[in-house]
């Protein structure tokens, strides 16, 4: 065993380098932007959802004064390319498909055209203008219509790919099966004492970002285009673009924009290579911004679900089996998350024997994009419902059930690898011994908890320092800073160099300014990105001392270093230590500027798992439902700046909370969205919801120097069962269907009342 | 030899084996072997995430093998 | 051609100042487009997420829902005119040590907003910070920290008043 180290700045709170910028309002986000001469481009959108495009009549349009540009799906060139992204490997010909509409429609407001003129009014006026003529197809609105027999078909040429049913070949909207088992799963049921078998569904949810979707896009006359915009990751906007527009990616720079929320949906482009085409066309800059109400139709949701869950348990709370349905919707092409939600549904438990099955099926809505923590909070409301329940038949502390069935270090988890190190036992017992768990309720009121899992990922990173003569330092890295990574970047080159953390300039490169870094999400800047950091600085620090080896004319290797000091070999005449600032100085004298670099490519951050509790006072004369106290315990590994630590911890509750009680995509019958917008889709405000206690746990993960697991995406992933399940204690009732809003409950409670009373 | 634990899903492709024995040195050559050896399922495995000993990697790449490495071939995951 | 635009002279962060706009345009285009003050953010365009919070002569209000024309002969203030000279107000100064923002796209909305609160009100509960603010959307950090730090700018903002 090594001894831990002892950190400086790892672990501190310093005020973020980007925050004057963004409480004062000089921060530039997507649409702060103007440039010289840019036209606005307004998108014109389907009105059905589900048409074959029968023509497009742009004439209309072209003529309108100050109109410059119009593009349909036929200026477009057809791609095959891939981007490598995980589960939801980004198919372009479906990107540029979803972007803009070739030959069928295949959600309400899915984009057939867009007009670039001078100002926004005359693009839309213009837009207006253009006639489409569509033939009307029926909607395919849901799971149980798309996997109908009659159902109308989506893609023709669409198959199962994967684990196919038995008998299933031919057109269908079930795009990929997947399935995970082990053990013989009849056998193990048939010796449970209990088994408890629900259903549950899931609306379509929106990450909700706050900033929509923008940018802006020049394309001069040499087929160079400059792309600025909101974004998670700019080299898929990259690649993207290039490949959309038809232009080499050599000449595509991408400059990312502060970027005012992302949770997953900033990865795929809906604008950035129209807006280079509109530009192409135009040979003028062009901006465009979407409406809350397109970024409601026309973006990334996360699926709507249908999981069945069965476990069975022994009477001492041993599980024995279970078995796991999972329907995901993926919108208008194939891509959920449901094979990841197949990986962690039973990712906390030792279960002998399983057997999960999980299908992703295409519907006529917008195709789903990642939302933190992809599929693992869907699967998580089903199987942590039902330890829930298998806690009630047993009359067990459903800690103590989660306790005595949890997995840890050494165990095999279900999708076949063993675990490393992970803390999810720690975050059972810290919950346990918090004394929210022991605390009174009050009348009207439950108590839930729930637990959940996210792999947390790794990929591509890379980290320039760069250092100056005074001794100060830059790191540069190719990820948008969403929540606090520039912050957790200049620790980490304090930590490494010894010098004040105010004196670390963070800052994010376009595409032509960094190396290759992956997007910003997954869970994996503060790991990997932080380890390209580390080493970069790692990689100044073996400059330095090689620059006072010279100056003491002394061997490398004999040089040492301590709390930012070079240290001379004992026994060096006229040697005595020096700081990174006196090195820095003689820069010019040694051998010239020192800029310190690393990339790599990191193995997924490896398992983390959190525990929520959730208290919930219920008005049962209104179904109106309201969290009165709410905990979050999470293995971080380490936590590098527990303030943004915690906030992830807090806004991930609050969004799952959101997603449990109110938040849902309401469709009428011909597949029209009916509450695009804040008012009705209602995401949590500040009078909704209590403090967030959190408590950070910290088993270190050993691939990173630091131990740093990442932190975002696990924290939404209990909240819909935990409120679920304190729903469950204050009222009796089990809930397997969210949200949870008012009118559904209101129901179930006068449902509940009259079975009583009539019996 | 690696270890090796086909995704449990596609058994049915595999006659029913679950865990076979390979002599690779590096990742792209068990890959290869397992291709040859269970050709109905080659173009999936090729999409695969690779956990080597515990360790997942999305892109495994030419990532070597122990003698005695453990390897799991899984899905890809997305994230957010 | 007729002239269309309409010109309007107004008093923003305590300087006259006067803008052409289109009789329907908003306040919040003519701020964000017209006049550079960008820190007032476009969130929904319909009064629904506070990221375009601002004071008209002193009294909270969603840019998007005023119509540009209405700030003739009236004073706005914007994020822009919070700080004064090299220091930051205290709601911006507290809003950075509690981490209470971290995309930072609702913060200048939050902070204009947490100022009508404290200016109506020094002393405010916990619950009525929440019940203000609650036309304010964050989708990063759950509130909890954007209340701490509006409470905590107000204990400090009344020590110093005395």
């Amino acid at each position: 065993m090594t001894t831990p180290r002892e950190f400086k700045y790892v672990g501190t709170r310093p005020i973020r380098h980007d925050g004057v910028d963004k409480v004062t309002g000089r921060a530039s986000y997507g649409a702060d932007v103007v440039w010289p001469g840019m036209l606005h481009g307004f998108v014109l959108r389907s009105p059905h959802a589900h048409a074959r495009i029968v023509s497009i009549d742009t004439r209309a349009a072209e003529a309108t004064p100050g109109v410059k540009a119009v593009l349909t799906g036929k200026d477009l060139p057809e791609t095959t390319a891939t981007i490598a992204l995980g589960e939801a490997a980004i198919d372009l010909r479906d990107v540029g498909d979803n972007m803009l509409a070739r030959t069928k429609v295949l959600y309400h407001g899915h984009a057939v055209a867009a007009v670039a003129a001078t100002t926004i009014d005359i693009a839309r006026e213009a837009a207006e203008k253009i006639q489409v003529v569509y033939e009307v197809l029926e909607p395919v609105t849901g799971i149980d219509r798309a996997i109908a027999a009659d159902a109308p078909i989506l893609h023709p040429a669409l198959r199962t790919k994967g684990a196919a049913s038995p008998g299933a070949a031919g057109p269908t909207n079930i795009a990929s099966r997947l399935e995970f088992k082990r053990g013989d799963v009849d056998a193990a049921f048939a010796e449970a004492d209990v088994v408890v078998e629900r259903e549950f569904r899931t609306p379509m949810v929106h990450q909700g970002y706050i900033e929509p979707h923008a940018c802006i896009a020049r394309c001069g006359e040499d087929g160079r285009a400059v792309v600025w915009c909101t974004t998670q990751g700019p080299f898929v906007v990259r690649d993207a673009c290039a490949a959309i527009a038809g232009l080499d990616p050599a000449h595509v720079k991408v400059i990312p924009s502060e970027i005012g929320g992302g949770f997953g949906g900033k990865i795929v482009v809906y604008l950035e290579p129209m807006a280079i085409a509109l530009s192409r066309k135009a040979q003028r800059p062009v901006k465009m911004v979407m409406g809350r109400d397109e970024v409601f139709r026309a973006t990334g949701p996360t699926s709507g679900s249908r999981v069945r869950v069965k476990l069975g348990a022994k009477r001492d709370g041993t599980l024995v089996a279970a078995t796991a349905s999972l329907w995901y919707e993926a919108g208008a092409y194939r891509g959920s998350p449901v094979g990841a939600g197949a990986m962690c549904a039973l990712a906390a438990y030792k279960i002998p024997s399983f057997f999960i099955e999980a299908h992703d099926v295409v519907v006529n809505k917008p195709k789903v994009a990642a939302y933190r923590a992809p599929g693992s909070p869907i699967a998580a409301f089903a199987v942590e419902s039902v330890v829930d329940e298998i806690a009630r038949e047993l009359k067990m502390d459903p800690i103590e059930l989660r306790l005595k069935n949890a997995n840890a270090e050494g165990d095999k988890a279900p999708y076949g690898p063993k675990y490393g190190p992970i803390g999810l036992k720690q975050i059972l017992e810290a919950a346990r011994n918090h004394p929210h768990w022991t605390s009174p309720l009050a009348a009207n009121q439950g108590r839930g908890i729930a637990v959940g899992f996210w792999f947390n990922a790794g990929m591509n990173s890379s980290a320039t320092v760069i250092l100056d003569t005074d001794g100060s330092a830059a790191v540069v890295t190719g990820n948008p800073d969403i929540g606090g990574t520039r912050a957790a970047q200049a620790i980490m080159v304090a930590e490494e160099l010894g010098i004040p953390v105010e004196r670390v300039r963070p800052g994010v490169g376009d595409t032509d300014g960094s190396g290759y870094t992956d997007l910003t999400g997954g869970s994996r800047v503060c790991y990997a990105t932080g380890m390209a950091v580390i080493r970069a600085a790692e990689d100044v620090r073996d400059q330095l001392k090689a620059r006072a080896a010279q100056i003491w004319n002394v061997a490398v290797d004999a040089v040492g270093w301590e709390n930012g000091r070079a240290i001379p070999p004992a026994g060096t005449e006229k040697a005595e230590a020096m700081t990174v600032a006196g090195l820095a100085a003689k820069m010019a004298h040694t051998g010239g500027p020192i800029v310190g670099r690393a990339s790599l490519y990191a193995p997924m951050a490896g398992p983390a798992f959190g525990a929520h509790i959730c208290d919930l006072e219920v008005d049962s004369e209104t179904g109106q439902s309201k969290v009165v106290r709410y905990t979050v315990f999470q293995d971080v590994g380490r936590a590098v700046h527990p303030g943004y630590v915690e906030g992830q911890m807090q806004g991930g509750a609050a969004q799952g909370i959101g997603w449990a009680l109110n938040e849902e995509y309401i469709y009428d019958a011909d597949g029209v969205m009916e509450n695009a917008g804040f008012l009705d889709y209602r995401m949590p405000v500040a009078s909704d919801l209590p403090m967030i206690d959190t408590v950070i746990i910290e088993v270190p993960n050993p691939l990173h120097p630091y131990g740093v697991r990442g932190v975002g995406e696990v924290p939404i992933v209990p909240p819909l069962a935990a409120v679920a399940n304190a729903m469950r204690d204050a009222t009796g009732i089990r809930f397997t269907e969210l949200p949870l809003s008012p009118p559904r409950v209101l129901e179930a409670i006068e449902a509940a009342s009259a079975v009583s009373v009539g019996a | 030899m690696a270890t090796v634990h086909l995704p449990s899903g596609l058994t049915q492709y595999t006659g029913g084996v679950e865990t076979i024995d390979i002599d690779a040195a590096r990742v792209p050559e068990l890959i290869a072997a397992l291709g040859h050896r269970f050709p109905q399922i080659a173009e999936q495995l090729g999409e695969m995430a690779v956990a080597i000993d515990g360790e997942i990697y999305q892109d495994p790449g030419y990532q070597l093998l122990r003698a005695d490495s453990d390897v799991h071939l899984v899905p890809r995951i997305a994230g957010g | 051609m007729t002239v269309t635009k309409l010109h309007i002279e107004t008093t923003i962060n305590g300087e006259p100042r006067e803008f052409l706009c289109d009789s329907h345009e908003t306040l919040l285009s003519a701020l964000r487009n017209g006049l550079g003050l960008t820190g007032t953010k476009e969130g929904c365009a319909t009064g629904d997420c506070g990221a375009c919070s601002i004071l008209l002569d002193g009294r909270l209000v969603p840019a998007c829902l005023v119509l540009a024309p209405e700030a003739q002969g009236r004073a706005v203030t914007t994020i822009e005119g919070l700080s004064s000279g090299d220091a930051l107000h205290p709601l911006q100064q507290k809003f950075l040590e509690h981490a209470a923002l971290q995309c930072g796209v609702c913060t200048p909305g939050f902070i204009v907003a947490a100022k009508a609160l404290l200016d109506a009100k020094p002393n405010p509960s916990e619950d009525e910070t929440r019940y203000w603010l609650a036309g304010n959307l964050c989708r990063c950090t759950g509130y909890d920290k954007i209340i701490r730090a509006v409470l905590d700018a107000a204990s400090e903002m009344k020590e110093s008043a005395i």
